[in-house]
């Protein structure tokens, strides 16, 4: 009954769908009755670095171990780099580097020989080259000091990156990383962005999910948000944050003249508080707005403007907080 | 919509455009590396797995404590003829029985156990610690997997049945020589038709064990939890040594997968006893095809959450 319909939506959009690198149709997973992800028609450009953003239970990781063929889809189907999964799982994962809910090795063996252990099950992988393979994936992530220590001895933030090294024993097309600054200090939060902007300049595309906003957001060129199992939004960075405007927001000791110069301008939504006046810029070109302050002898002692976070996003989207949804 | 329609959508000629482009495209790939077709370093990296763990390594140990102390107490005890097991009364005669009367004395709930444990831990073990869904990424094929695992498990069995053998053969040949062997039909043979007949057994035996192995890979598919799934197979095969010792069950007997294991006294026959032996094969061959497929049906898509 509902093929009519699938047929219909995807005739629209055939003719690029293999140009994306995930492209997911009505993406759907039930556990009993809970349904976990719900019809996300998830669309990744080739290139591109996609933020998959949600709070914690959200659907983020059930979609991703969808897309790489761990879990079976209730209802949809998807493709990776143009080939539909899961009948092609053997040709497309080779091509996909990832990270899955969290680091998981061996405790008794050694970084390294826990790296040589997913290389030798690799059909794709030359033994010749796995001594270097392996110790480039692991310099790549600053663990080639500690490559010999027991798995078991490893910090969190350790291990996070050797399940990253994981993900790049062998050049990628894609990576779909879940989570990857879990468990890292901030320089190491530092060092995995820095990772990615590296693999998406070597042409990888990259899907990166996150439950901290603040920490993707300055890597994505696209992002997508879940929110209870369905994708509430998704797009290309600037157009998805358009969607809330800016405010220009004055510190003066003189708020209500301030925002009287607001109102004249044409911001709306203007408010005066002790100490500052701000208001929606809307049309208002920013530079314009302490010109006509100063023109108006109204004191300017600090001048902001407040482009909507993505979580401030992420509210106006939902309308709750980004929280664990249940 | 079925899963049927889902995965095979081109073919139905319904298909939606997103599996059309399947096949008027080529994949866009520009890393394709080339497949090895023939490969053991999977198998290799199973074995260096198993045999490199301590608990594993701690396990043959205890496995080779029973021949020692076979070999060491008949030695240290006056001969008593006739008291014992069957081969206990031999050991003197002849070193190699130290072999035997450790695999008979074995065969209950070492052997076994030791099977049951890498078993057990074969596919719950990396779903535990979730390893499992790294493997699959790789990607491993499902199926190429089972079948690694339940090969690795076979070896394993082999390995340990060998290992009980050796060091009862060394123990029992240092202790009390060898030379000619008495047969269980009172014949005599020569060392080497004697060595091959133990041989024999010890193969026979690993290959029961390797069918218990393939109950275990089954029971591994069916839990996280490794420890529950050895102490599962452990459990079914007490209970078929159980029901094999109801009189009143007679009938099912011989389908039990224990039931054949004591029949490797037979290659110690003159001549070879092949009945019983033929039989144990069959079933044990029964036993692996019959788990190996129930533990393929249950894993093949089964969802990986671990």
């Amino acid at each position: 009954m509902t093929r009519a319909r699938t047929e219909a939506e995807t005739q629209a959009g055939s003719g690029e769908l293999g140009d994306f690198a995930v492209a997911t149709q009505s993406l759907t997973k039930k556990f009993h009755q809970q349904v976990a992800v719900n019809a996300v028609d998830l669309l990744v450009p080739r290139g591109a670095v996609y933020g998959f953003l949600g709070p914690n239970g959200s659907g983020k990781t059930t979609t991703i171990r969808m897309l790489l063929g761990l879990i079976r889809p209730t209802a949809g189907r998807h493709r990776l780099l143009g080939m539909s999964m899961p009948d092609h799982a053997g040709d497309v994962l080779p091509l996909v580097g990832s990270l899955v809910e969290g680091p998981a090795f061996h405790p008794y063996l050694s970084g390294r020989a826990n790296l040589v252990r997913l290389d030798s099950v690799d059909r794709h992988a030359d033994p010749r080259t796995t001594k270097a393979r392996v110790d480039g994936a692991l310099d790549r992530v600053g663990l080639l000091a500690a490559a010999d220590k027991k798995y078991r001895a490893y910090s969190l933030g350790m291990r996070q990156r050797l399940a990253i090294a994981g993900a790049l024993l062998e050049p990628r097309e894609l990576l779909v990383l879940d989570e990857p600054t879990n468990g890292l200090d901030p320089q190491g939060t530092r060092e995995v962005r820095h990772l990615i902007g590296s693999l998406a300049d070597d042409g990888a595309t990259v899907l990166v999910s996150s439950h901290l906003l603040s920490e993707v957001e300055q890597v994505c060129t696209h992002i997508g948000v879940m929110h209870v199992g369905r994708l509430l939004t998704q797009g290309p960075i600037a157009q998805v944050r358009a969607v809330g405007e800016a405010r220009a927001r004055v510190v003066t000791d003189r708020p209500q003249d301030a925002a009287r110069v607001l109102r004249g301008l044409g911001l709306t939504d203007v408010v005066a508080g002790p100490g500052v006046a701000e208001g929606t810029l809307g049309r208002v070109a920013a530079e314009k707005v302490v010109v006509a302050l100063v023109r108006d002898e109204v004191p300017v002692t600090g001048f902001v403007v407040e482009r909507p976070s993505l979580e401030d996003l992420f509210v106006s989207l939902t309308g709750e907080g980004f929280n664990v949804s249940g | 919509m079925s899963a049927a329609d889902l995965t095979h959508g081109p073919n139905t000629g319904l298909g939606s455009g997103l599996s059309d482009r399947r096949d008027s495209t080529t994949p866009t790939s520009t890393v394709a590396r080339p497949l090895r077709h023939v490969s053991t370093r999977f198998l290799r990296s199973e074995l260096g797995l198993i045999f490199g763990r301590r608990r594993n390594q701690a396990g043959m140990g205890i496995l080779a404590v029973v021949p020692l102390m076979i070999a060491i107490t008949v030695k240290l005890s006056k001969p008593r003829p006739g008291a014992g097991p069957d081969f206990f009364a031999s050991i003197t005669s002849n070193g190699l029985f130290v072999a035997l009367a450790a695999l008979s004395l074995e065969l209950a709930l070492f052997l076994p156990l030791a099977v049951a444990a890498i078993s057990g831990d074969s596919i719950a073990g990396e779903a535990n610690i979730g390893t499992l869904r790294y493997l699959l990424t790789v990607p491993v094929h499902r199926t190429r997997l089972l079948a690694v695992k339940f090969a690795a498990i076979t070896i394993f069995s082999v390995v340990a049945t060998m290992w009980v053998s050796l060091v009862g053969a060394v123990a029992g040949l240092a202790l009390f020589g060898g030379g000619e062997m008495t047969t269980l039909a009172g014949t005599q043979i020569g060392m080497g038709s004697a060595l091959l007949r133990v041989l024999l057994a010890t193969i026979y035996l690993s290959l029961c064990f390797a069918s218990l192995g393939a109950i275990g890979l089954f029971v591994s598919t069916l839990t996280e939890q490794p420890i529950g799934a050895t102490i599962a197979v452990v459990v079914i095969n007490v209970m078929s040594f159980i029901l094999d010792s109801i009189p009143q069950l007679s009938w099912l007997h011989e389908w039990l997968p224990t039931h054949w294991w004591m029949s490797f006294g037979d290659f110690l026959r003159d001549p070879i006893a092949w009945g019983d032996v033929t039989r144990g094969l069959l079933t044990a061959a029964g036993y692996m095809l019959v788990f190996w497929l129930a533990a393929w049906a249950r894993f093949s898509d089964k969802d990986v959450t671990g």
